[in-house]
């Protein structure tokens, strides 16, 4: 042990994260590694801040190495710990809480946000854009009603940080220096469409803004402009650039320019000390994208195996991350004598292409709204083909050449291998197909997993996917995302992120946003889509009610003759003689000519016509009877046994539990029926084992299940976990079935929910996640506010009466 | 089949009816639906799905379509036209909206039936 050479890496961002895992992998046991971050959490994807930011993902979704991570690889992590000295005679670095000698020590400290050293700079309110600190400070700041953001920097960061936060709902302005947007990858047609774009969303665009000064007493209140202009602001983004960070570097002599100078292979000045990532220069180059800095992570953890490898110089391609805008551009587009362009605008369609040519060869390109065909220009960028022979259709892209246009999948199994599909990660074609047909992957998580393409920023997802399409024929085509129904490509999963993501909280609203092809949706997708509104935004959206289906719309069930069957709640399957007098009463008084046990432990009344349902529903509504929801997409029955109040074997009070469950669950809207049940001990007369949830009462407590099925497939129960109270039990199935509601797709069962998203996950989310099971719990308790009012005693007093009488009664003699 | 002039009966008010939804008039010969859409076009159908009788009047409106609550045909408003692979026909009638009042075509009424 003692004998293993101590590796020192200062700095757990990206590239020394992918460095650690390429030498882990090759060898597991050459260091002993000590990892040193300024920031207090571990490696998670920078790049993904702004969908963070934006709401559309979660910090817990971009983490790239937890702790099992860490733990299972045996790295001692120092996090929260900035570097502050190396020396290099004592091969030590210096932290607060003391020395740590290495010998190697690996440099990947990342870059600085550059601050524009002006008055108010070090006000609250102003922020960089770099960290999850800084994305935390500005949801915080978001959340305050009616705030506004200042955005300085029109580039990459900035926009993406822009539209984010217009996202969330702040009044956003962006400000400029330059004459057009992300002046450094587009040119000024496409920074035109973009800043069209944008300020379509509501963001102002200054561009040629010369910020003078930050005004504010305690905290920031305004930015003042050159020009006079002032806008207030809470909140201020300072996105300008980048610096590497060096500043160890040059204390501890190294030889530094803009950055830390590096030589092919990654040894710094010292031969000892290695560095990677956003802060180095290679060949006066310093890269500011993932892409770049993996190849030469890589090239670093070879390097410290005493393995042969060399960095060179690297092109880059950068997109733009706002969801709803398609921007690429590879490359150098700067007008030249020597220089020729192929242009393509669609104004109509927003589409603006445009191709630099020199010597019949491409050397950039820059694509707005319509981008698929990037990385392959980007791919003739860097292998600088010779395109004399295809200049005519050039600018059409990937599918127009060689004669007929290609689909989308036959374009990508013309790629050669070594196309390069990912990006981020440099993956290229052949890395994936041989990883999917030699580990015979079928589903895209298992490719991110294996090769990691689509893994970082996401954008060349579909490009994997069409790649699988191209290699697993059939076998992929069953794994593809299904869409909702007809009116729309996208799938159920999509449309919530999406609904979540830009706020949609109208029918319309979604159908126009996520662009509906039907003009008034259909019934599938429109009972779905009132469901995922309900549940997300429980207080404000208003329930459409021709969006339901019949049953749910006037809360009874049709019947096959167009009458309709009533069944009253009996929490628990507890009766008592009042109520079943109030039955009887209530079938004689409307000739009801059926009433059945039913298998959910109550009773039903059927063959009622639809006139008389208000009149039948005041009449149980006095006697204490509120709906029970037989008809819904929601929760159904609690099952229940007589448990520890009669039955000789009953461990606990399995009665009281199941009626208490009801009680504080009914009403709720789910993506499908929920039913329960509570068995008072493992004899399980109330079948809980083959319900959605179920509980088991044993001496010890209650063994909490879920994800059975007894309809149209039969499946056991899983357990979730043992749990010691009632109150525990409570909270871990309301929890439960939050999730689920949050998850679910629309008519799809808690087992088959449970089935995509893995039983493990369930079980960590739920058992094991303290606050993550207590938000789901709060979500739940609130949402109930809203839906637990009975609807058969608002409809007796009234609410919707068109549905239940004729508009018109017409005698015939009258009409002729 | 008598009259070249359409004797219209009112039958109530547009707003009775909620957008991309139906209420039913009673004849003695049987239900009508009339239905309206998102767009407040108006249309009068049967209430008797020629599936299996379900009743149109009860499924959801999308666009001028209805889907049949019992099987989910789909249903053109303005034809009575099954759509897709589905092969049917409900009748249709003369509706009309004038100055927010509906009114239906008496004619047709008396000649279906
Ligand atoms: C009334 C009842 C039968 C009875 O007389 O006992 C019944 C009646 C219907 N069931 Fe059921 N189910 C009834 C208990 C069950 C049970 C047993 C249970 O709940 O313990 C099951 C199996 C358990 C399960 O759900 O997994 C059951 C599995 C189904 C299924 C298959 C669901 C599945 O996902 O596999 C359907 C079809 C569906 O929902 O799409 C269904 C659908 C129906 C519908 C709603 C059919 C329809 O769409 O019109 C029936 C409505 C008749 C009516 O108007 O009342 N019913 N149904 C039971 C009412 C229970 C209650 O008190 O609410
Ligand atoms: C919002 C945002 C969006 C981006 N989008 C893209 C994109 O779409 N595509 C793309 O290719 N790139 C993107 N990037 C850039 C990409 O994230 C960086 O290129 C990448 O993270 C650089 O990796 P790194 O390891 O060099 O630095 P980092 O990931 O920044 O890691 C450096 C770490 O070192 C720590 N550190 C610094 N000094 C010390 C010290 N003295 N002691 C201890 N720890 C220290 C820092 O706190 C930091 O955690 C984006 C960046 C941001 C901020
Ligand atoms: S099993 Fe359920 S759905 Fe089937 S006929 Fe009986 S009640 Fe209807
Ligand atoms: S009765 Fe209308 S679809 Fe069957």
């Amino acid at each position: 042990m003692t004998d293993k050479k101590k590796l020192v890496v200062i700095g757990a961002g990206m590239a020394s994260g992918r460095m650690l895992e390429t030498l882990l992998e090759a060898a597991p046991d050459a260091y002993d590694v000590t990892l040193f971050g300024a920031e207090p959490r571990g490696n998670y994807n920078r790049i993904m801040l702004s969908p963070v930011l934006a709401g559309e993902k979660s910090y817990e979704q971009i983490v790239t190495h937890d702790g099992d991570w860490y733990a299972a690889n045996g790295i001692a992590c120092r996090f929260g710990e900035t570097v502050t000295r190396i020396d290099r005679n004592a091969k030590t670095v210096t932290t607060a809480a003391g020395e740590t000698p290495y010998d190697k020590l690996v440099i990947a400290t990342g870059s600085a946000p550059f601050i524009i050293p002006i008055a108010g700079r070090d006000l609250p309110g102003v922020r960089a854009f770099r960290d999850l600190d800084d994305v935390e400070a500005m949801v915080e700041a978001a959340a305050r009603p009616g705030a506004k953001a200042v955005v300085i920097g029109g580039g990459l960061l900035g926009l993406e940080a822009a539209a984010a936060l217009r996202s969330r709902g702040m009044e956003v302005v962006v400000l400029h220096l330059m004459g057009h947007l992300m002046e450094r990858q587009l040119d000024p047609a496409a920074g035109h469409l973009l800043r069209r774009e944008l300020e379509g969303r509501g963001i102002t665009v200054h561009t040629q803004a010369q910020t003078k000064a930050i005004l504010g007493n305690e905290r920031v209140e305004a930015v003042l402009l050159d020009d006079g202009t002032v806008y207030p602001a809470d909140l201020v983004v300072m996105a300008v650039g980048i610096r590497p960070e060096i500043r160890i570097a040059v204390d501890a002599g190294l030889d530094v320019e803009r950055g830390i100078v590096i030589d092919d292979r990654t040894f710094t000045s010292d031969p000892d000390i290695l560095a990677v990532g956003e802060c180095v220069e290679h060949e006066r180059v310093c890269y500011g994208l993932v892409a770049p800095l993996y190849t030469m992570a890589g090239v670093a953890a070879k390097t410290l195996l005493g393995e042969e490898a060399a960095f060179r110089p690297l092109e880059t391609a950068t997109q733009l991350k706002v969801t709803g805008v398609s921007l690429y551009s590879a490359g150098d587009f700067a007008d030249g004598e020597d220089r020729d362009e192929i242009v393509l605008r669609d104004a109509s369609a927003g589409i603006y292409k445009r191709l630099v040519l020199k010597d019949n060869r491409i050397i950039g390109a820059v694509l707005y709204g319509e981008a698929a065909d990037g990385p392959w220009f980007f791919d003739h960028i860097r292998n600088r083909t010779d395109i004399s022979d295809m200049r005519e259709t050039l600018i059409f892209g990937q599918s127009y050449q060689g004669g007929a246009p290609l689909d989308p999948t036959a374009a990508v199994a013309a790629l050669p291998p070594e196309a390069e599909i990912c990006g981020c990660n440099g993956v290229c074609k052949g890395t994936i197909v041989t990883a999917i047909e030699t580990r015979g992957l079928t589903t895209l998580d298992e490719v991110r997993a294996h090769t990691k393409a689509s893994a970082s920023c996401g954008t060349c997802t579909g490009l994997v996917e069409q790649l699988m399409q191209a290699t697993l024929g059939e076998a992929f085509a069953v794994q593809a995302v299904k869409p909702v129904c007809g009116c729309t490509h996208l799938g159920h999963d999509e449309v919530r992120r999406l609904i979540r993501a830009k706020e949609l909280k109208s029918i319309p609203a979604v159908m126009q946003e996520l662009e509906w092809t039907s003009s008034g949706g259909c019934a599938k997708c429109r009972p779905a889509l009132n469901y995922y509104l309900v549940c997300d935004w429980p207080d404000e959206y208003a329930d459409d009610y021709q969006s339901r289906f019949i049953n749910e719309r006037v809360h009874a069930n049709i019947q096959k003759d167009g009458t309709y069957s009533v069944v009253p709640r009996m929490w628990g399957g507890v009766t008592s003689a009042a109520e079943l007098r109030a039955i009887a009463d209530v079938v004689d008084k409307f000739d009801i000519p059926t009433v059945k046990v039913t298998g959910g432990q109550r009773i039903d009344m059927l063959g009622i016509r639809k006139e008389d349902l208000p009149e039948v529903w005041a009449d149980l509504g006095k006697a204490g009877f509120v709906s029970g929801h037989a008809y819904a997409k929601g929760l159904r029955t609690v099952k229940t046994c007589v448990g520890s109040d009669w039955c000789r074997f009953g461990t606990q009070d399995s009665t009281g539990l199941g009626i208490a469950i009801e009680k504080f669950m009914w009403g709720s809207w789910t993506p499908a029926k929920v039913k329960m049940a509570v068995s008072g001990c493992p004899r399980n007369c109330a079948e809980a084992t083959c319900k959605d949830v179920g509980v088991i009462c044993v001496d010890s407590g209650f063994e909490i299940h879920f994800a059975g099925a007894a309809g149209l497939d039969i499946k056991g129960t899983e357990v979730l976990g043992h749990v010691a109270t009632e109150g525990e039990v409570m909270r871990h199935i309301v929890a439960l079935v939050q999730m689920y509601r949050e998850q679910g797709h629309y008519l799809e069962r808690i087992y088959k929910w449970a089935k995509r998203i893995g039983l493990d996950e369930i079980r960590r989310q739920i058992m094991d996640e303290l606050e993550r099971r207590e938000a789901y719990y709060e979500r739940f308790v609130f949402s109930q506010k809203f839906a637990q009012v009975d609807p058969w005693s608002e409809r007796a007093s009234g609410k919707d009466k068109h549905e239940f009488k004729p508009l018109a009664t017409l005698e015939l003699e009258a009409a002729q | 089949m008598t009259a070249m002039t359409t004797n219209w009966i009112e039958i109530g008010l547009l707003e009775d009816i909620p957008r991309e939804g139906a209420r039913l008039i009673r004849t003695p010969s049987g239900c009508i639906a009339v239905f309206r859409t998102a767009g407040d076009e108006v249309h009068a159908l049967d209430d008797r799905c020629p599936h299996k009788g379900g009743p149109l009047s009860q499924g959801i409106v999308h666009g001028t379509s209805v889907t049949c609550p019992l099987h989910n045909w789909v249903f053109d408003l303005s034809t009575g036209l099954a759509q897709g692979a589905d092969e049917g026909q409900v009748a249709t009638y003369p509706v009309r909206v004038r100055e927010g009042v509906l009114q239906i075509a008496a004619g047709k009424l008396a000649a279906e039936r």
